[in-house]
């Protein structure tokens, strides 16, 4: 098993933390886990991204241009990245701000609401574990036992009391993801 | 059993283990993509741990002059920048190569020429290996292409530099310092004690034995000639002894892709997805830069029908590479700058285009 994946959207929505906890996660299931963000001045207010390579073998190149799965979260990274998904491949998307929603019907298109939902819970920073979930119910390439695991190794000790609160978002998360057929325009 | 492994950037897992290498010092100056290292050690406050010095240095000319002076003392430093910080840093280096001093030089290469630009690049391939500085000299050039490689390298690092008086250098780039991957570290090393230092430091003459001198000048030519014919000599017995390098589906290959660091472990992806087209490749990945593995470039030259030297350059390992086949088989170079990453499927294509057709 081998799943390449790339979470992309604006910089402080927990992009390169969300791809974090996923390698934890793989970790502590006794996979092979890359990491490569996007780095520098994109990281501060601009788009940021996290190519995350999950795998039963050694990984290969950590850098790469077409992905199993794509999780996105903001317009500019669809208008990127949509095209990048493998025929066959996942595309997951929050719909918040999006005008120009996916058109692939070679791919499998997922969205979940995850911005929406965050607002309804204690704090909007479990937007990125809401569309986790979302992404482990469409794909459960980690058990759940093991991304609590990897949350608890991820961050950082005087944060462990959200542990509860980021697991009830994974959980939100898988309840409120739908499949979006995409009917192709002629 | 997952739990002896840590999730890390390649920056941390390079200062993590400097420290495990029973460092003495690290002397440094911040620049992207490299930070991480100053950033990690001074939160990881290994003065506590084991008394390891970590200064924040005014500039990279005084950080690479601070190692010149605790090398000469004996003691094990380190010092890590990027591209235009490492050239800052040259003048020190050609001394350091000069008065015979072991000292371990991280390079995480971005862009250039200039201040070129923060992303990754290969592009400092000929400063690290055919000298960098002024005057006949070599530097022991490692090309990690992992997270685990760029701490399992420290260690070796210092052990060479030490066993051949000779600055090391570390030559990584961008994206191997920014990746997050798992790392295990080897267990802490002692610092060195006082009386295991080595003979030469200059740390007070002892009545028993003549004065230690530590320069790199000689003004007597022919003495200096006679210095010079010694780091020859030196740099002959690296090629003997240290030359590394790793192998991927070369067995039965008719291609073959030449790489190191970060453009390796994307050309094993190509090697890959060009099997899957029926095209057999493979892939030789020098892990020593100097000395490069010529006889073993040389000898796959026999084999194969083309070579394909892929680096984040302009073209540099790829004269290495020619100079290995001696005119054998065709070698081209294919390579992306200015930062940009080439992709695994964008290598395959130019395989085909540049040695099969079609």
């Amino acid at each position: 098993m081998t799943e390449e994946i790339i979470i992309a959207g604006f910089g402080g929505q927990g992009v390169l933390s969300m791809g974090k906890i996923l390698c934890y996660s793989g970790v502590m299931q006794g996979k092979e886990v890359s990491w490569m963000p996007s780095y520098g001045p994109e990281m501060r207010g601009g788009t940021a991204n996290v190519t995350v390579i999950i795998s039963d073998e050694r990984i290969s190149s950590p850098i790469l241009n077409a992905f199993d799965s794509a999780i996105i979260l903001n317009q500019q990274s669809m208008d990127k990245f949509e095209k990048t998904v493998k025929p066959g491949g996942i595309l997951l998307y929050d719909g918040n701000g999006i005008s120009r929603h996916p058109s692939r019907s070679d791919i499998n298109v997922y969205r979940a609401d995850g911005a929406e939902e965050a607002a309804r819970m204690e704090t909007t920073r479990t937007f990125n574990m809401i569309m986790l979930g979302a992404f482990l119910k469409i794909k459960p390439i980690v058990e759940l036992d093991n991304v609590i695991k990897g949350l608890k190794k991820s961050l950082p000790e005087r944060y462990h009391h959200l542990l509860p609160l980021n697991e009830k978002a994974i959980h939100r998360g898988m309840e409120i993801v739908r499949e979006v057929h995409v009917v192709e325009k002629v | 059993m997952e739990e002896d492994f840590v999730l890390m950037k390649g920056n941390e897992a390079l200062a993590e283990a400097a420290i495990r290498a029973g460092a003495d010092g690290y002397f440094g100056y911040p620049i992207t993509p490299q930070s991480e290292v100053m950033e990690y050690l001074t939160a990881a406050k290994p003065w506590e741990r084991t008394g390891m010095v970590v200064l924040q240095a005014e500039s990279e000319v005084s950080a690479i002059n601070m190692l010149y002076g605790g090398a000469g003392a004996g003691k094990r430093v380190m010092t890590s920048s990027s591209s235009p910080g490492i050239s800052l840093m040259q003048e020190g280096i050609s001394y350091i190569a000069g008065a015979e001093l072991p000292v371990v030089v991280a390079n995480v290469v971005r862009g250039g020429p200039g201040l070129g630009t923060i992303q990754p690049s290969q592009s400092d391939y000929f400063q690290a290996t055919k000298g960098g500085g002024h005057g006949d000299y070599h530097l022991l050039v490692l090309a990690p292409s992992s997270v685990q490689e760029m701490a399992d390298f420290m260690p070796l690092a210092f052990d060479l530099a030490f066993k051949y008086r000779n600055p090391v250098m570390i030559l990584s780039d961008g994206a191997i310092g920014q990746m997050m991957e798992k790392v295990k570290f080897q267990p802490q090393r002692p610092r060195m004690k006082e009386e295991e230092l080595p003979d030469w430091a200059t740390i007070g003459k002892k009545p028993e034995r003549e004065r230690n001198i530590i320069t790199s000048l000689d003004l007597d030519p022919y003495r200096q000639e006679r210095f010079n014919r010694k780091l020859v000599e030196k740099y002959r017995k690296m090629k003997e002894e240290e030359v590394r390098y790793e192998t991927f589906q070369c067995e039965d290959a008719e291609y073959l892709f030449v790489a190191y660091g970060t453009s390796s472990r994307i050309c094993q992806k190509s090697v890959q997805l060009a099997r899957e087209k029926g095209i057999k490749a493979g892939l030789f990945r020098p892990i020593t830069l100097f000395p490069f593995p010529e006889k073993q470039v040389g000898a796959l030259a026999g084999q194969v029908k083309g070579m394909l030297s892929v680096e984040m350059s302009a073209g540099q390992m790829v004269e290495d590479v020619r100079l290995a086949v001696n005119g054998k088989v065709p070698v081209e170079h294919y390579g992306r700058m200015g930062g940009v990453i080439p992709t695994p499927d964008e290598i395959v294509e130019v395989l085909i285009q540049k040695f099969i057709g079609g």
